[in-house]
């Protein structure tokens, strides 16, 4: 039962509906699977942003969630390839697909500075609500000590990357 | 014979004053480790001249940045740089892409 309340708490903080089969607390392969799907679709949204943005500080910002997620993706497929997990796709990892995606069409449609300022306020909600989930549910679900290491260190720079967010998001309102 | 001797106390002595005078003390390096998004500690005294090694443990781009921009070395992941410190006074420095990355250094 708590561990369908984990699932069920990671897929609302994400904030999307929840998953029509809660099948238990988010399971390592799981895990391994939403913080890969995480990083993925913030490098996504970073080089959308270098493709559109001429602002000097926005496209500093994206550089950086390019350079520092492609980092954490590319230490955490070392990882699961060592541990022989075989990340897993689930109801949490589509949700984010779907919104992010979803986002990506919507800022695909602006220019100039209502991309920067939508780019900018989404890295902060994104940000904000994976920081949430790491918190509250994917690091203390997360069984093996290495992968619960790596999304310790992961969220410290991730709230690194929010607090940028909420700096930039002064200089392009 | 007898020059030589001179020569060779004349040495020991000299040796002996660089080593008992503080003016001439040789310049120290120290090493900070970056690990897990944190700057380690750093030597509780500096003086001007010593040295910093910043060894980057982390899988991740920092950077050792002086706020008043008296070093700005740049330390890709696994990366290890050398600062000599040339100024006296405190010295407060960040992870220029993590500014929750801080510390400060003494300098005597």
């Amino acid at each position: 039962m708590i561990s369908k309340i984990a699932l069920f708490s990671a897929t609302a903080l994400l904030g999307m509906a929840a998953p029509a089969i809660a099948a238990g607390a988010p399971t390592d392969p799981q895990i391994a699977h939403i913080a890969y799907t995480a990083g993925n679709l913030d490098i996504a949204a970073g080089k959308q942003a270098l493709a559109k943005s001429h602002n000097k500080a926005v496209r500093s910002f994206a550089q950086e969630m390019v350079r520092d997620h492609q980092a954490v993706n590319g230490k955490a497929l070392a990882l699961v390839k060592k541990l022989h997990v075989t990340p897993e796709a689930n109801p949490t990892s589509t949700s984010l697909t779907t919104g992010a995606n979803a986002t990506r069409a919507r800022l695909a449609k602006l220019s100039g500075a209502a991309f920067d300022r939508a780019y900018i306020d989404n890295e902060i909600a994104y940000h904000k609500t994976v920081n949430g989930a790491l918190e509250s549910t994917l690091i203390p679900s997360a069984k093996n000590g290495e992968l619960k290491s790596l999304l310790e260190i992961g969220l410290t720079l991730f709230r690194e990357h929010q607090h940028h967010a909420e700096q930039v998001a002064k200089e392009v309102k | 014979m007898l020059l030589r001797r001179f020569a060779r106390l004349a040495a020991t002595v000299g040796a002996a004053m660089l080593c008992a005078s503080p003016a001439f003390a040789a310049p120290r390096t120290y090493t900070v480790v970056i690990d897990k998004m944190k700057f380690g500690p750093v030597p509780a005294v500096l003086h001007k001249g010593d040295a910093i090694v910043w060894v980057n443990k982390d899988f991740l781009r920092h950077s050792a940045t002086a706020k008043d921009h008296s070093f700005d070395v740049d330390l890709p992941a696994g990366a290890r740089a050398k600062t000599v410190i040339g100024k006296t006074g405190a010295i407060a420095f960040v992870c220029r892409y993590h500014p929750g990355m801080h510390g400060t250094l003494e300098v005597k």
